[in-house]
């Protein structure tokens, strides 16, 4: 017959090809990789090295405000002339250090380290793809955010220090070298650098969704996904959407920095000088920044409540509760996202008939996240919970992220935001609902996908002792800063010593250095466990969480290509756990339902007929092999 | 306080020792759980933790509220802030009520259905009908807050009534300044950010050829306004963004170069009413920065007197105008005055010129002293 013909012609066609297949050198293997795991181990271990530092910095500011007046002469030799004669932290350099520390949370560890790891590594193993659909564009993506690490690094070190205008950095600080020494070439260098890392992304981004679409294996309809992909996937078009638009900010910036332009800038005596821009408008950056800025911490917070989906549903032997409600809230949320942008914006002086507005699309979009944190919770219910290190990180995700999400809900009450606005109430509710909640996906993916990444285990105990200091010590950095909020001090501010109304609390601050300097010593755990699994973890088995996805039928460490032979067909969604009259717990995605009469439910035994055809197709896969 | 962070470090102490004695016997390799019933290390341990993380986490929500709330702002001495208060404490006890609803579920759960031996999982994947109720649920809450907030939202954005005391406050890097109409035509004159000039006392940028500007005053760190009359601020910055916060008047709106903003209050607790009900002789009403700006964000404080109309008067006639200053810096400075101007302009300088620069200008034009004729 025609088939078997064709197919002697392939198998061929790949004899010579392989016969052709040299191996790569060390730098086209491991530094300009176009292979989707690799680059995703570049992006996870750029993104821990950023954390260890912005993690840092913080620990330094928080000295500052826990303890006012303390000697800091023992920094000198990291921090030079940042640290005065009398051993206290020059306030420029404060303000450098939060900014700086937002910047390379938000995007570096977050952003790039978290859906840059994921997206790459599981997209492909978990859709049934041999790599990305464009692995030149997947390397081009990492560099392009090397690079951009490389210029923020270099600013680090500048005489005039980073920037130091607040992550968010709005102009005209921003935008006038002589308002602040962080604005000259530190602020050059941060425009720069989130250019090419914004040009990283978006080739990311534009990968992830190509792949998501296009390259999925026989079977793999949109409704038998994974959630994790899902939210990959509608995280990319976030990012696809509202990356150019922070792009355009940065760039007008830019403009009105060096070459003499006034969209942000209008009527300004600075330093003994009349500026002679006229009729721009701070307003308009703020408005352009946080297009991005609100999709920004959707891009976040996604990657990590797709993967905690996926670790309950595996950890606790049950399928995800309502998984097409998951679906949808994460589109709703979505869609909502774009259109919220303002709440960052209610007491700038814009008009406030667009701060109603805006109150109301905020307030909605709890509802679709409320949803979310019920499925999870009811996903435990009657579970048999399994307590991984991923496992317990994924439950803390979901307390984090009702936690820090109910005060969202206060923060978006426009009338309620006149006295919170620029607190620490703010600060308090973006960590946990955002930083740590993302953090704790991070730390959960790396413990549940390490055994895929590495064939070692990584070791339980110290896992765990891990999450509970992290989780506890969160805790206790960020709830006290509510109250630090209600009482009224503001962000960014080097020592509360010069107001009266800010003379309280210095008990409350100190504790919560204390905390979060507690807490950041915990992360040597993890970092000691991983390094030290990498090399000498005991050996995994194929499938060590007894997980239904596609990723834990490959061999132990997956070569290029990922399968050895031809893509297994799906003929299942992932999360048959614990299924009434099943043989096992649970039932990989690749088991066809021909194969499992016993737990049949009735619309998945009409199923059966097509399963035959499924076995012909072949669209993505046409040598049946990697290579 | 002290013996708080001491069981802290107690408690931090042990769980380090902890780490590094489990650090040898976990390095050496220790084999794959056997048989044992726990499904990975630690199973039953961790299910009590989260038991135990439960009820440290309740005890500890109530306790530290109570221990925090004596640091909290006083009762807020504006109308519209004692409202935006009282919507505050409402929204936080719905918010708490999920707080601890979902994280006592999600902790009780999780030690609840702990991994047992021979146990089963029950297959539950969906439930349209609870799907509906905690989505209508939430909804409906957030009605409740859209409605409640909007209302409060459109009533403080209104309008400043038409007796308010029309006060100008300008940020600049790094300090306030004030400035009124004077008591003359109360009226703030027109403002130029070319004219700027701190050279010549000018640093509010008065633009002097409207004769409005003539008995304006300003203040470098006071700002006096009168109890229980409306307060409209008109608020602008002339370096970078600024944001004018009054945390016991519960009023913030941001300093915009080039974008004059504004917000309306009404001050209805004097400053000496607050002194006596603090029991705290010293207190004063503060103005803060809550926009970062540079350096010197974090000391940019301007006290707020709130006081009788009759002492408020008595302030506003002692101030020296700015033109008299501007007069004092530059006597020259009239020439640049409209010619049809400088008659009136002139009964603002000053009487003698200045002998050294501590001389109290007791010859210099008052708001208060100058005629119309």
């Amino acid at each position: 017959m025609s088939v078997v013909a064709i197919n002697t012609q392939v198998d061929a066609h790949v004899e010579e090809v392989h016969e052709h297949h040299e191996e790569q050198n060390f730098w086209r293997k491991y530094v300009f990789s176009e292979d989707h795991k690799t680059i995703a181990k570049q992006y996870m271990i750029t993104g821990i090295f950023w954390a260890i530092i912005g993690i840092a910095m913080s620990v330094v500011f928080r000295l500052q405000l826990g303890f006012p007046g303390i000697n800091l002469s023992w920094l000198k030799p990291v921090l030079g002339r940042w640290i005065t004669e009398t051993g206290t932290l020059d306030p420029n350099f404060y303000l450098a250090l939060v900014t700086m520390h937002g910047t390379i949370m938000v995007f570096f560890v977050l952003t790039a380290g978290l859906s840059g790891t994921f997206s790459n590594f599981l997209i492909p193993l978990q859709i049934g793809a041999r790599d990305m659909a464009s692995g030149f564009l997947n390397m081009l993506g990492f560099w392009f955010f090397a690079v951009s690490g490389v210029i923020m690094f270099w600013s680090l070190f500048l005489h005039t220090g980073p920037a130091a205008g607040g992550w968010v950095i709005y102009p005209p600080l921003s935008a006038l070298p002589q308002a602040h020494i962080g604005s000259e070439m530190g602020m050059t260098l941060w425009l720069a650098s989130m250019a090419l890392f914004i040009i990283s992304s978006l080739l990311g981004g534009i990968n992830y969704i190509t792949t998501v679409i296009n390259l999925r294996t026989r079977g793999m309809t949109f409704s038998r996904l994974p959630l994790t992909i899902w939210a990959f996937f509608i995280t990319a078009v976030l990012g696809l959407i509202s990356f150019p638009v922070l792009f355009s900010a940065a760039l007008l910036l830019i403009f009105d920095r060096h070459f003499g332009t006034s969209f942000y800038l209008s009527e300004i005596y600075i330093n003994g000088e009349a500026l002679p821009n006229m009729g721009g408008s701070p307003i308009l950056f703020q408005h352009l920044f946080w297009f991005l800025g609100h999709p920004e911490v959707y891009i976040v917070l996604l990657p990590a409540l797709g993967m905690t989906s996926e670790i309950i549903a595996t950890n606790a032997r049950k399928p995800i509760f309502g998984y097409r409600a998951m679906i949808a809230s994460l589109l709703g949320i979505a869609f909502l996202a774009f259109i919220v942008w303002a709440h960052h914006m209610f007491v700038t002086g814009m008009n406030p008939f667009l701060g109603s507005i805006f109150m109301f699309l905020t307030l909605i979009i709890a509802v679709p996240s409320a949803v979310k944190a019920f499925n999870y919770i009811t996903t435990l219910w009657r579970g048999n919970i399994i307590f991984t290190p991923a496992m317990l990180f994924s439950i803390g995700l979901v307390s984090l992220f009702v936690s820090g999400g109910v005060t969202g809900i206060i923060l978006g009450n426009s009338a309620l935001d006149i006295q919170l606005h620029d607190t620490y109430f703010v600060v308090a509710h973006f960590h946990i609902v955002m930083g740590a909640a993302s953090a704790f996906g991070f730390f959960a993916g790396i413990y549940h996908w390490f055994p895929k990444m590495f064939g070692r285990m990584m070791n339980d105990t110290l896992g765990q002792i891990h999450f509970w200091a992290t989780f506890i010590g969160v805790y206790l950095i960020f709830y006290p800063m509510h109250y630090i909020g209600i009482a009224g001090f503001p962000r960014r501010y080097y020592q509360f010593t010069n107001f009266d109304f800010a003379k309280s609390y210095t008990d409350l601050n100190m504790f919560v250095s204390i905390a979060a300097i507690f807490t950041f010593a915990a992360q040597f755990i993890f970092l000691w466990n991983f390094f030290y699994s990498m090399f000498k973890g005991r050996t995994a088995t194929l499938n060590p969480w007894r997980s239904n996805t596609l990723e834990w039928t490959t061999p132990l460490v997956p070569g290029h290509g990922n399968w050895p032979g031809e893509i297994p067909a799906v003929y299942r969604w992932p999360y048959d756990y614990s299924k009434p009259g099943a043989a096992e717990d649970f039932i990989p995605q690749t088991v066809p339902y021909s194969q499992t009469p016993e737990s049949n439910l009735p619309h998945e035994t009409a199923l059966i007929a097509e399963e035959e055809e499924l076995g012909e197709i072949n669209l993505n896969d046409q040598f049946r092999t990697a290579h | 306080m002290i013996y708080f962070l001491g069981i802290l470090t107690i408690i931090f102490l042990v769980m380090a020792i902890v780490v590094i004695s489990k650090m040898s016997g976990v390095m050496r390799g220790v084999n794959a759980t056997s048989e044992n019933a726990e499904p990975v290390a630690n199973n039953k341990l961790n299910g009590v933790m989260w038991l135990v993380a439960l009820i440290l986490g309740i005890v500890g929500t109530v306790w530290s509220y109570y221990a925090a709330k004596d640091g909290f702002l006083p009762e807020a001495s504006s109308p519209h802030g004692r409202r935006t208060d009282e919507l505050f404490w409402f929204s936080m006890a719905l918010m708490m009520i999920a707080f601890l609803a979902v994280n006592i579920l999600l902790f009780y759960f999780s030690w609840k259905y702990q991994y047992k031996k021979g146990n089963k999982a029950t297959y539950y994947p969906d439930n349209l009908k609870l799907e509906i109720i905690w989505t209508a649920i939430p909804a409906a809450v957030m009605v409740v807050l859209v409605f409640t907030g909007y209302r409060a939202w459109t009533d403080i954005m209104s309008d400043a009534p038409n007796n308010a005391l029309v006060v100008e406050i300008m940020g600049k890097q790094f300090g306030w300044m004030t400035r009124y109409g004077g008591s003359q035509d109360d009226k703030l004159g027109n403002y130029n950010y070319k004219l700027i000039d701190d050279n010549i006392q000018n640093p509010m940028g008065l633009d002097f050829s409207d004769e409005a500007s003539f008995d304006d005053i300003s203040h470098v760190s006071e700002m006096h306004v009168i109890k229980d009359r409306p307060v409209a601020l008109k608020i602008r910055a002339r370096d970078v963004l600024h944001s004018v916060f009054i945390p016991h008047m519960r009023v913030k709106m941001d300093a915009v170069p080039g974008m004059p903003t504004k917000f309306w209050f009404t001050p209805d607790k004097s400053t000496e009413e607050m002194r006596a009900e603090l029991g705290n002789p010293n207190f004063d009403y503060e103005i803060a920065c809550t926009e970062v700006c540079g350096r010197g964000h974090f000391s940019m404080r301007m006290r707020l007197i709130v006081e009788d109309e009759a002492s408020f008067k008595k302030w506003q006639s002692e101030q020296q105008t700015i033109l008299a200053t501007v007069l004092q810096s530059k006597p020259d400075y009239i020439a640049r005055i409209p010619e049809n101007l400088r008659a009136k302009a002139m009964k603002y300088a000053p009487a003698a010129p200045a002998t050294d620069s501590t001389t109290v200008q007791t010859g210099a034009v008052t708001a208060s002293s100058a005629s119309l004729k």
